[in-house]
């Protein structure tokens, strides 16, 4: 049995995704997903699990899936994990559940994320979602004990749902207008359509939860306003948020946009579609990403798909070997045509008389003895300067700590880089009562690692709760 | 959505709002803006806030129609919500007893600098304004600036009412009578703002300006909204808007706001031939 291949997911074509900003993969079909489960091995020691870091039981989901039980699939899998449909979609799968699959060795793992999506997309196509009876938790004065969550990104989502099902009421505040953090602004709706995103906060709603976005914690109501205002403890969530630039001249030229910046118009505020939204997005013929993360093959792949984009690039200073992106994001970059200017790097954008870039400046790097993180260190090529022309520039070079809130705290402890400091195990901070959680405590990471934070602290917000307010 | 309870119109383009926003007013202070969306398809504006009401929960704006989005806000009437309103955002204006103040603002700047005018008197501070307008009938806020200033002087470029030429006229004119000028805060088009600051930075006195960069989230997420304050890049949405006028680069700020013009005649005629379609 095992030597059945790993059963490659359908997608559009490089030449026809381009042209639109459809969901890339289709996603199994019913017979492809039972084909695929049936390759699984159900190990006595399934070693899958623990590489999923909210520990689905996926030896489980996946028998009853080859078994044809998917309403069965997709209540294992919720036992553990609130946003299937997403994760299925956007988890770094080799490095997670499919590095620990014991077929990893034959090099033809079991395609778990594909197998979890097809359990969520079955189930939102099939399953009427009710609400399940939650009796309330309530404190001395007889009502129902209240939660504020400050961000709506995968990590504030998930301690709201947890907290929702144990009987609390939870509320979260969102700065944005819409609801889902990196979900709904930053990830490409080709990767991750946004109609998914809609659906698990529409979930949460029916599970008791408020959602109040355009409310910025830290300035519109302040921690001490929501403690005042009866919430009995307040998880912070609001991600890392703050993006770097490259600190070389011309960096305010016009045209050149930071990635988040870009992904928001295109993501939140729909520029692709404009006129008919309002928000807009000036590219040129010819787009520079720089960098080689996720977020830079993001912002590359979205500017492709723009009308009249013709030729987009990107920068990076190291080799192909050290793309800190997904293998997979960069091979779908490559088919879509991305050039990749690799052992390059930035030093001056160039831009024509009424100020819109017209050329990045770069030199040429060399790869140099490994450095302390063991990645090899690089230098710059004396004479090597050279110019692509280009008319826009995007540095998509990683996010900072967000102050908007955790400056606005006093005796909030913050780390040397201005993260919040919240135990890794119960997401408490330095202050009682207060949680946090996700890319605000641990730099730029994922969401499965942000919901995995999500989960602990809303078992840690509960013990407290317990222990010092409920009746 | 967040209903308008009032409209008025001041002038042909400018009209006042109320929005019943409890969760903008909570913490609003003079020096604070919205980020407000009119309809589901639209753009995040920053617009100031001009006033509020603590007991009801309204937050007052001023705006101008310039282009697609303040148009749409602009047909919006009393009853009718507005899509989105986020905020208090930004820092709010740095309020202590500096003595003697001239507050300036040009056109749609008048509304910013009448909140500031008057915390920094209920602070103790004597406060000059200066208004700017093109001619009289563009003339805003006239009352309310007394009713929050010392004194008022209204300066049009066509001398159709109060004194003729440019604010800077006015400010140089008030600082020859020889009074004191510990401070100056000057908000209004750019122009303006560079203007006053190079003739108040002559003068050798202290000038905040706040300025109005293109932004996007108001959250410090984007960085498009970045201007360079002496030799330092700082986001205007989360680190002011703010900042000692004498170290902006005003040249950068005028061309970054030209970044979308063409989108934005493409976006307004699109609005237009749409409503002429109707
Ligand atoms: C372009 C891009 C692509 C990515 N792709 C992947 C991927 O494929 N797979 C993967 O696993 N990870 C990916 N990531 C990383 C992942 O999205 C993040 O690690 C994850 O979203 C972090 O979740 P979070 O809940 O901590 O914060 P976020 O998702 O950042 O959400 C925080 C929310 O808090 C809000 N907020 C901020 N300040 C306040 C305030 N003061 N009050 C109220 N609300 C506030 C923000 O507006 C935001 O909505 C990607 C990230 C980006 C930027
Ligand atoms: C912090 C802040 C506070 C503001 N407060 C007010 C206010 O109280 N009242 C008010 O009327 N306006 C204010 N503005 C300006 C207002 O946001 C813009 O006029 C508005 O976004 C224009 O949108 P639009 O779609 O109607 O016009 P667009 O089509 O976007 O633009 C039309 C014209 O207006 C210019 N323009 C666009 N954005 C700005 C801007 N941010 N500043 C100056 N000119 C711009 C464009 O260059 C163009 O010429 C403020 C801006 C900021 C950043
Ligand atoms: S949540 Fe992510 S890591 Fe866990 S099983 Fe699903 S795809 Fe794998
Ligand atoms: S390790 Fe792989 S083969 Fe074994 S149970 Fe898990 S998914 Fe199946
Ligand atoms: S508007 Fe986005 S960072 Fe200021």
């Amino acid at each position: 049995m095992a030597k059945k291949e790993r059963l490659k997911v359908r997608q559009q074509a490089a030449a026809e995704r381009t042209k639109n900003f459809d969901e890339v993969p289709f996603g199994y079909d019913d017979s492809e997903a039972a084909d695929e489960a049936s390759r699984c091995l159900q190990c006595k020691n399934p070693t899958c699990i623990e590489g999923c870091p909210v520990n689905i039981n996926i030896k489980e989901f996946i028998r009853q899936l080859s078994a044809g039980d998917k309403a069965g699939a997709i209540k294992t899998i919720k036992q553990s994990n609130s946003l299937p449909a997403v994760c299925g979609r956007v988890c770094p799968q080799e490095t997670q559940c499919e590095a620990k699959c014991v077929l990893l060795k034959t090099g033809q793992p079991i395609n778990i994320g594909a197998l979890e999506r097809y359990a969520a997309d079955w189930e939102a196509a099939n399953l009427k979602t009710e609400a399940p009876k939650i009796k309330p938790v309530t404190g001395a004065d007889g009502k129902q004990i209240k939660v504020a969550i400050a961000g709506s990104g995968p990590a504030g989502l998930t301690v709201a749902g947890e907290l929702a099902k144990l009987g609390y009421k939870a509320v979260i505040f969102e700065a944005l207008h819409l609801a889902g953090g990196v979900l709904v602004y930053g990830i490409p709706e080709f990767r991750l359509p946004k109609a998914i995103v809609k659906r698990e906060v529409e979930y949460l709603k029916l599970l008791g939860v408020e959602i109040e976005t355009n409310v910025l914690v830290g300035k519109s109501y302040t921690i001490d306003d929501l403690f005042a205002d009866g919430f009995s403890a307040v998880f912070i969530g609001v991600g890392a948020g703050t993006p770097s630039f490259m600190n070389i001249p011309g960096e305010n030229y016009k045209g050149v946009y930071s990635s988040n910046e870009f992904l928001t118009r295109m993501n939140l505020l729909k520029a692709y579609k404009f006129p008919e939204y309002d928000t807009p997005v000036k590219l040129g013929k010819k787009v520079a990403v720089v960098g080689a993360g996720n977020v830079a093959m993001d912002a590359a792949r979205v500017s492709k798909r723009f009308k009249g984009v013709e030729e987009v690039h990107i920068i990076y200073r190291r080799s192909d070997k050290e793309m800190p992106a997904r293998r997979e994001e960069i091979e779908h970059a490559k088919e879509e045509g991305i050039i990749m200017d690799l052992l390059t790097n930035p030093v001056q954008v160039l831009a024509d008389e009424n100020g819109f870039v017209s050329a990045i400046k770069c030199v040429k790097m060399t790869l140099c003895e490994p450095d302390a993180s063991g990645r090899c260190s690089v230098k710059a090529i004396a004479g090597s300067e050279f110019t692509i022309e280009v008319d826009n520039v995007i540095p998509a070079l990683g996010t900072k700590a967000n102050e908007l809130l955790t400056t606005n705290v006093k005796g909030l402890k913050l780390n040397r880089r201005g993260y919040i400091e919240a135990d890794p195990e119960t997401g408490e901070t330095s202050i009682p009562g207060i949680f946090a959680g996700g890319d605000i405590s641990t730099g730029a990471a994922t969401v499965i690692a942000a919901m995995g934070a999500g989960k602990k602290s809303a078992a840690a917000i509960d013990r407290y709760l317990k222990k010092n307010i409920s009746a | 959505m967040y209903k308008i309870t009032l409209k008025r119109q001041l002038t042909k383009d400018i009209k006042l709002m109320g929005i019943l926003a409890p969760h903008v007013v909570r913490n609003a202070k003079a020096g604070n803006f919205v980020i407000v969306i009119p309809g589901e398809t639209g753009e995040r504006v920053p617009l100031t806030i001009y006033d509020w009401d603590k007991e009801s929960g309204v937050v007052y704006i001023i705006f101008q129609e310039v282009g697609v989005s303040t148009v749409k806000l602009g047909m919006m009437n009393e009853g009718d919500f507005v899509y989105s309103i986020a905020g208090p955002l930004g820092r709010h204006f740095h309020i202590e007893k500096y003595g003697n103040v001239v507050v300036v603002g040009g056109g749609v700047g008048v509304p910013a600098i009448f909140p500031i005018a008057r915390a920094l008197r209920d602070a103790g501070n004597s406060v000059t304004s200066i208004t700017g307008f093109r001619t009289s009938e563009l003339s805003i806020l006239e009352k309310e600036m007394k009713s929050v200033s010392d004194a008022v002087i209204v300066a049009t470029n066509d001398g159709s009412s109060g004194t003729k030429g440019l604010v800077t006229d006015a400010l140089k004119a008030l600082y020859d009578k020889g009074g004191k000028i510990d401070l100056v805060v000057a908000v209004g088009p750019v122009v303006m703002m560079k203007a006053v600051s190079e003739l108040t930075k002559q003068l050798g006195i202290k000038t905040i300006v706040s300025l109005n960069a293109l932004m996007l989230d108001g959250t410090g997420m984007c960085g498009g909204c970045r201007v360079t304050i002496g030799d330092k890049v700082k986001f205007s949405c989360v680190d002011g808007p703010d900042f000692d006028g004498h170290l902006v680069d005003f040249n950068e700020l005028t061309s970054r706001l030209s970044a979308f013009k063409a989108e934005e005649k493409i976006s307004l005629d699109h609005c237009k031939i749409h409503l002429a379609g109707r």
